[in-house]
């Protein structure tokens, strides 16, 4: 079998060029996935890039990505495969005329690749170029659904009663991600490596600032990464995410402010909070050694 | 990869035999590594080169650890038991100065990576370090401040080979020679200083984030020490054991460290998201009620009179009302938070919840927790603004129930379910286990939870036992595994 890719460091630096900034964790993993021929399961808040990695990588190693994005009530029919019973039946209506079709015959016909419309997961595995998949959002479907996703993940092949076995042509990459919303099954994570997003440490994150946002400068983008690594330390409903920071910092380029001061922040911290109480809760903790001062500015 | 065919037989046995060993560490740590992982593991490793040791403990990591909050524990397992394994598994190797430390700890030179500034540590004084520190965390500089920690905990940790005292206490010693609060101080002072026209609030707040940042991670190196020098005097099996940190789940409430304390807290809210999916799901899932005669018989009229097609009623499952009663006094106060917490966060599972909190006095706390989205804000109001003392703040168990039964004790009906919280330590004060009794009588089930340690229930000035004979179960729960299963039967 041949890899994707050389070793860890060539995937950090193939991530690098896709504007993706890897930390070793990261790579690492990217990599033995690669090697391994086995599922990653990245979990972590929101906002944190999961989704963008699975992007990034299809990107860099020239895959084309395949997205089934989970949702409560997703089944079968949505997820792996459907008979299109339509074209079935046309199929059916046509044989009717001749007279020497066989009831077998007309079986056979119909349960066969021409009417199996593929769903992301079928087609991800019968692909014949290079592609990616990425199940998003995996913690949203029942626990019974992520039963459908194990034969894919541990054999890459999907079982079709009418049909038989189709096995993979090429081994997939595969990304699921997770909002941790609820715990996983044992059987899934057992097939997959693990990787915990967590947001990024500050200097990661000014490095992701300097590379997502243009004409910033170094300056700019320290006060920025530090500003929002003071926020995550508060109790807040909702932290800031890595999005939410960029931006951030792309506001501040286009108002024309090189340094932040307590109003520019104050003004402008409803990019990076959501909601009423977080907002009001930061303001308050920023400058909470100069009520009067505050008060004239908000 | 890197290895010829023959040695790589040898190694691959060598180093398929090391992760063994540290898989039964995990899993007597707690964590779940199934064979499969194992084997995966085992399986990872050999694409990693394994002079990389970052890249092999993510390796490791990704098989082994399927859950974030067992990371701590993994990361500490690992660095004791792959830091002194050979020169293959051993640190960058040049920084590791474990030679001369069997010898005698006080003496010495410090690892070759020392800097200029520290170079002969027994030149140093107390002041000249400090002094050091002080430029390093001003600076942040790391290597500095490693070397800094490395010089510090040889100095002031006073540890002595085959002693057995545990790493804290000699974190803690360290700690308070470093004196970081003062170091805080000054370093925040300087920061004043070098500011063109003072710094404002906000950027002073900035500052202290910085500083603090860096202050955790001098602490993390001082802490890394510690533990390599353990492990060098008692090696790497034994200080596993006593390394070994309790998963949140497992972390008892009434001794939690302010470490632990905020990692439970984190833990508490996919916990109860959890529990509230899994508590829905049973209640969708739960359909088979008894016969509905009627509509059976109805139904049978379409196959010809005969009942092909029996029908079963809806089963209304009734929920229950709760009643928390809940001790909110120094010792059990984190208990009751995070009971008071669960209980909430599942409410949709009850028809009705109402809190109480005492500590002498008794007060209820239900309009706290009304129409508040966070419940975290609600408790942290109980905590302050509700009216529980009564005497001299003391826990009376007593007086708290008398208090109860007077108020609200004729609002208990069949369906309540009355749940006590509370380590019963009554301080000699009068028990009244008359109204247990009386509540037990009135309610549909009166449950205590305690949060010692069962073998300590009715030592010293507790009085469970008492209560606990008109309870219809008294639980010990002192980890949110406990409590969590507790809830879980209790809808």
């Amino acid at each position: 079998m041949t890899h994707r890719f050389d070793s860890v460091d060539a995937v950090r630096e193939g991530l690098r060029k896709v504007d993706y900034l890897a930390d070793e964790s990261i790579a690492g993993i990217a990599y033995l996935a690669d090697r391994l021929a086995k599922p990653v399961l990245i979990e972590g808040p929101a906002g944190t890039g999961k989704t963008q990695l699975a992007k990034s990588v299809a990107e860099m190693s020239g895959a084309r990505l395949i997205r089934l994005q989970c949702y409560e009530g997703l089944d079968e029919a949505k997820a792996l495969y459907e008979w299109n019973y339509k074209k079935q039946l046309l199929r059916i209506q046509v044989e009717r005329g001749e007279e020497d079709s066989s009831w077998t015959e007309i079986q056979d016909d119909i349960f066969s690749d021409e009417f199996l419309l593929p769903r992301p997961l079928l087609e991800a595995i019968t692909a014949e170029d290079p592609v990616v998949l990425l199940i998003d959002e995996v913690d949203r479907v029942e626990l019974e659904t992520e039963a459908l996703l194990l034969e894919i993940l541990s054999d890459y092949q999907v079982s079709i009663p009418e049909l038989g076995t189709i096995e993979a042509k090429q081994i997939p990459l595969v990304f699921l991600t997770s909002n941790n919303t609820r715990e996983l099954s044992e059987a899934l994570k057992r097939r997959c490596l693990f990787l915990h997003l967590d947001y990024p440490s500050m200097e990661r994150e000014k490095e992701i600032v300097l590379t997502k946002v243009p004409d910033i400068n170094d300056n700019l983008a320290e006060q920025v990464a530090r500003i929002v690594r003071s926020i995550r330390q508060l109790e807040l409903k909702k932290h800031p995410s890595v999005s939410e920071t960029l931006d951030w910092a792309r506001t501040l380029v286009l108002l024309g402010i090189e340094n932040i001061d307590e109003k520019d922040a104050v003004e402008t911290v409803n990019i990076l909070l959501k909601y009423r109480s977080d907002i009001e809760k930061a303001i308050k903790e920023f400058s909470s050694n100069s009520q009067a001062h505050f008060e004239t500015t908000s | 990869m890197t290895t010829t065919p023959t040695d790589a037989a040898s190694s691959d046995k060598a180093l398929f035999d090391l992760l063994e060993g540290f898989v039964h560490e995990l899993r007597s740590a707690g964590l779940p590594v199934s064979l499969s992982e194992n084997i995966d593991a085992a399986e990872a490793v050999r694409h990693i080169p394994l002079e990389d040791r970052t890249a092999f403990k993510y390796a490791l990591a990704a098989t082994l650890v399927k859950n974030n909050a067992h990371w701590k524990t993994f990361e500490t397992l690992f660095e004791v038991y792959f830091s002194l394994r050979g020169d293959e598994y051993s640190l960058d190797g040049d920084d590791d100065p474990f030679g001369e430390l069997d010898l005698d700890m006080d003496e010495g030179e410090e690892g070759p990576q020392g800097e200029g500034g520290q170079g002969g540590g027994e030149g140093m004084s107390p002041e000249d370090l400090a002094e050091l520190l002080f430029q390093a965390m001003m600076r942040g500089d790391e290597t500095l401040m490693r070397a800094i920690a490395r010089q510090a905990v040889k100095r002031y940790a006073g540890m002595e080979p085959g002693r057995p005292v545990g790493g804290t206490y000699y974190l803690y010693r360290t700690l308070r020679n470093l004196d970081l609060d003062g170091l805080m101080e000054r370093l925040m002072d300087q920061a004043q200083e070098q500011a063109p026209d003072g710094l404002s609030p906000f950027e002073e707040r900035l500052e202290r984030d910085e500083f603090e940042a860096r202050m955790e991670q001098l602490r993390k190196e001082i802490e890394a020490e510690i533990r390599r020098r353990l492990v060098a005097d008692r090696g790497a099996e034994a200080m596993a054991k006593t390394l070994r940190k309790p998963l949140p789940e497992d972390v008892d409430f009434m001794h939690a460290s302010r470490e632990e304390m905020v990692g439970l807290r984190r833990a508490i809210y996919p916990l109860t998201r959890k529990l509230a999916a899994r508590l829905a799901r049973k209640r969708r899932h739960k359909r088979k009620g008894p016969l509905d005669f009627r509509n059976t018989v109805r139904h049978s009229l379409s196959y010809g009179g005969v009942p092909a097609d029996p029908r079963f009623k809806h089963p209304k499952p009734a929920k229950p009302e709760i009643f928390v009663i809940a001790d909110i006094s120094g010792s059990v106060a984190a208990f009751a938070r995070f009971t008071l917490h669960l209980v909430y966060a599942i409410s949709s599972q009850f028809s009705r919840v109402r809190a109480f909190v005492f500590i002498d006095g008794l007060d209820e706390v239900t309009d706290f927790f009304e129409g508040v989205d966070d419940i975290g804000e609600a408790i942290h109001r109980v905590n302050t603004e509700a009216d529980v003392v009564w005497v001299d703040g003391h826990s009376d168990y007593g007086h708290a129930f008398e208090v109860f039964w007077e108020k609200y004790g004729k609002e208990i009906g069949p369906k309540t379910t009355v749940l006590i919280l509370g380590d019963a330590r009554n301080n000699y004060h009068a028990s009244q286990a008359w109204i247990a009794k009386e509540i037990q009588h009135r309610a549909r089930k009166l449950f205590w939870l305690n949060p010692e340690p069962k073998a300590y229930w009715n030592t010293g000035d507790s009085i469970v036992g008492e209560y606990g004979a008109y309870c219809d179960g008294t639980f010990e729960v002192r980890n949110l595994r406990q409590l969590e299963r507790f809830v879980d039967n209790l809808v």
